[in-house]
């Protein structure tokens, strides 16, 4: 095709591609933060806050003086300015009156009606009917819904720092279990620094009733998040869980760096999806959230099965790779992802499967979408350890490339060490085609209609593995982060 | 008026000159018809009429009841009422061929000013006129074209030339990679939106089609100007003779009807 349609079709996409972030909200509420800067006192300050015991303390501690001695991995294909860790907030929290809300009549207005604007009710009969959801707000958690339905099943569905009070047996087996404290240098920081994020404990036998959600909204200024998820799924217990998270938008950078550990006992499933909606930064490439962060399953019992969906579309920068360790004989791992880039975005994102036990079994489908000048890395990694006779994986990782100044890049590692694996690996890179958009337009359907129809198509396999109400909620935030890249 | 009227049409395409000066006017309920050798410039007509900007339209106009088509973009166009039956239709892999179809009548009923149809209304329109090309219903739930045979393409194509019932209707080679049933099929299906307002242009290769869409005016393109015009008569002339007349020296300019 001429050169006139690829002007076109550039034009076209860029102007999908640059719909405004409308999450970029700040929410003006009374805060109150640590300074900032780390030190061994701001850990003390920070745990003292919370209330916690010696051990988690000491913990803290040990993952910060580990931390000193680590460096900041450089191997990912990602480009930023060095981080000044000595200049971020590692504690904000939306100043409580008195003791802090013993039940959501107790949350604060404000709190409310921001998750409220970001379509996350916590009222309780305007929420999502199904859903029940823990929302962190900075470092803390201020709200968790439907928490007494849940209790009568027995199930454990809390913010963190509430579980280390009400449940430090489970905490403290649990913490650092799948992800050591020694993990990585983002795990390690948060280890050191975590405020909050949510807990979850499902019961042997139980199915979970209802959909468990958090929702994390970093607000405040210069603040990193660094929340800690912990879910737990007995023997024979399943869980679908879902996370969903956005931040205002401002032009410095911010640090999210998260850990999410997950523990599937015997015959116990556990399906974890996220939508990733962090400010990405303007066309320019000023701004946007730094999403460094560490999500590990672990499959440890027998028949177990951990599932990771995640629908990427904000941060500037993205360096995660949720993994199964899959340790117990029969167990499963899977990982769906769609990883969208604009403008100046860049993502190194993938899995790490890892077979231990005998008949374990992987899937990998892997959509990445670039666009504007965006990066978009798959890196994955799947290793087959001498024990594991007859250990199956299959991965798949597809790069839909829009306009010609974006990239795609696939770094796969595979290192079998039994004879009896068997291994499938399929890669594709494709361009939206002129002659797709051209055939849609012709059938009266516009521009930015047709591309979030093919893209949507190319994400499909992974869209399908999204509970309804999330595929749909997916499917918009698609259309948005194209906005700007059709022409 | 003229439904479609091409007026001295000069059209390049990466610097090289297709088109030069071609001249057509199609009233409503006419059916005409396009032969020609290879790269005579058949199937960019088809494509400049749809709006594949990829052409480069130098001299001339293309006009819809007297309206240019040349600055509406390919989608406004298709929501006027011109709609194009691809030679080669394009496979877009993960969207379900339903969705596809249904986002495109809507897109034409809106500009229409009419109701979009609600998913139970689409699935009734969809029974009636999935008859018209004996297609198999299955083929609805698959990717748009994806892993079609050749014959199952073309007919997805006049199925949505039924759906989407547009003023006026260009076929490019519709009949390339038909057998002969498929090919009283695809033809019938045409036949029946034949109508007193539509108007059609089919653009072939062979005279087989014109057997069973027969034609009330047949063109001869050469060199991107038409050199000869005539009816049904004139297809049948060609398959007998082929287009040595023409080829072997210089072709004149001659306008249509």
């Amino acid at each position: 095709m001429g050169d006139t349609k690829e002007l076109e079709t550039a034009r076209t996409l860029e102007a999908i591609a640059s719909e405004k972030y409308k999450y970029g909200f700040v929410t003006d509420i009374e805060a109150e933060s640590v300074p900032p800067g780390l030190s061994e006192d701001v850990i003390r300050l920070i745990s003292a806050k919370k209330g916690e015991p010696d051990w988690l303390l000491e913990w803290r501690l040990k993952a910060y003086r580990h931390w000193l001695t680590m460096t900041e991995p450089t191997w990912a294909f990602i480009h930023y300015p060095p981080i000044d860790y000595q200049q971020i907030v590692y504690y904000s929290a939306p100043k409580k009156k008195g003791d802090g809300p013993k039940s959501l009549e107790e949350v604060d207005p404000q709190l409310l009606e921001t998750y409220a604007k970001l379509g996350i009710p916590l009222n309780e009969q305007k929420a999502l009917a199904g859903v029940a959801v823990d929302a962190v707000f900075d470092s803390v958690s201020v709200a968790t819904t439907f928490r007494e339905t849940l209790a009568k099943e027995g199930i454990v569905f809390c913010s963190f720092s509430e579980a280390v009070k009400t449940h430090p047996e489970l905490v403290r087996k649990y913490l650092g279990s799948v992800v050591p404290y020694s993990d990585n240098y983002f795990a390690t920081l948060n280890s050191a620094v975590f405020s909050d994020g949510s807990f979850c404990y499902i019961p042997k036998g139980i199915r979970c009733p209802m959909e468990l959600s958090t929702y994390f909204r970093i607000n405040a200024a210069q603040t990193g998040q660094f929340e800690r998820t912990l879910i737990v799924a007995d023997e024979g217990a399943t869980v679908s869980y879902l996370e969903g998270c956005t931040a205002p938008m401002r032009d410095e950078n911010q640090l999210h760096a998260a850990v999410v550990e997950l523990v599937a006992m015997d015959n116990a499933t556990i399906k974890y999806s996220t939508i990733q909606n962090w400010y990405p930064g303007d066309e320019e490439g000023k701004g946007g959230i730094y999403n460094f962060v560490t999500k590990r399953g672990k499959c440890a019992g027998h028949h177990s099965h951990i599932s990771w969906t995640q629908v990427e579309t904000g941060s500037a920068i993205t360096w995660k790779y949720p993994s199964c360790i899959l340790l117990g004989d029969h167990s499963v791992g899977e990982f769906y992802s769609v990883a969208m880039v604009n403008h100046f975005q860049q993502a190194d994102t993938g899995t790490k499967m890892i077979h231990i036990g005998k008949d374990t079994s992987s899937t990998i489908v892997s959509k990445g979408i670039s666009a504007g000048r965006g990066q978009n890395s798959y890196r994955g990694q799947v290793k087959i350890l001498p024990g594991a006779d007859h250990a199956r994986n299959f991965t798949q990782c597809d790069s839909l490339l829009i306009g010609d100044k974006c990239g795609a890049h696939t770094f796969p590692y595979i290192e079998v060490k039994n004879p009896t694996a068997h291994m499938e690996h399929e890669a594709t890179t494709s361009k939206v085609g002129e002659d797709q958009l051209f055939y849609l337009n012709q059938r009266g359907i516009d521009d930015e209609n047709a591309l979030s129809m093919i893209v949507n198509g190319f994400c499909k396999q992974v869209f399908r593995e999204l509970p309804m109400e999330f595929a749909v909620e997916a499917t918009k935030l698609l259309s948005i982060s194209l906005e700007g890249s059709v022409g | 008026m003229s439904l479609i009227e091409i007026k001295n049409l000069h059209v390049n395409i990466e610097g090289k000159q297709i088109l030069k000066g071609l001249n057509l006017a199609i009233n409503p309920g006419e059916v005409h018809s396009i032969m020609g050798p290879n790269g005579s410039g058949k199937s960019t007509l088809a494509q400049v009429i749809a709006g594949n900007t990829a052409f480069e339209v130098t001299e001339g106009d293309v006009l819809l009841e007297g309206e240019s088509l040349l600055g509406l973009s390919a989608d406004e166009r298709a929501v006027k009422g011109v709609f194009m039956a691809f030679q080669y239709p394009v496979e877009i892999p993960g969207v379900s061929n339903m969705i596809f179809l249904k986002a495109a009548v809507n897109a034409v009923r809106a500009a229409r000013g009419l109701e979009e149809l609600d998913a139970m209304d689409f699935l009734a329109l969809v029974k009636q006129k999935i008859t018209l090309v004996e297609m198999d219903e299955g083929l609805l739930k698959r990717s748009v074209n994806e892993g079609f045979s050749g014959g199952e393409k073309k007919r997805n194509e006049v199925f949505q030339l039924a759906l989407l019932e547009p003023r006026f209707a260009v076929l490019d080679e519709t009949d390339s990679g038909l057998d002969i049933d498929a090919l009283r099929i695809v033809a019938a299906g045409v036949n029946a939106m034949r109508a007193k307002d539509r108007g059609f242009l089919v653009i072939t290769h062979y005279q087989r089609l014109l057997n069973y869409i027969v034609p009330d005016f047949v063109h001869v393109l050469v060199d991107g100007r038409i050199v000869e015009s005539g009816d049904k008569s004139l297809a049948l002339h060609l398959e007998d003779k082929g287009y040595a007349d023409w080829l072997q020296t210089e072709p004149q300019p001659a306008s249509a009807r």
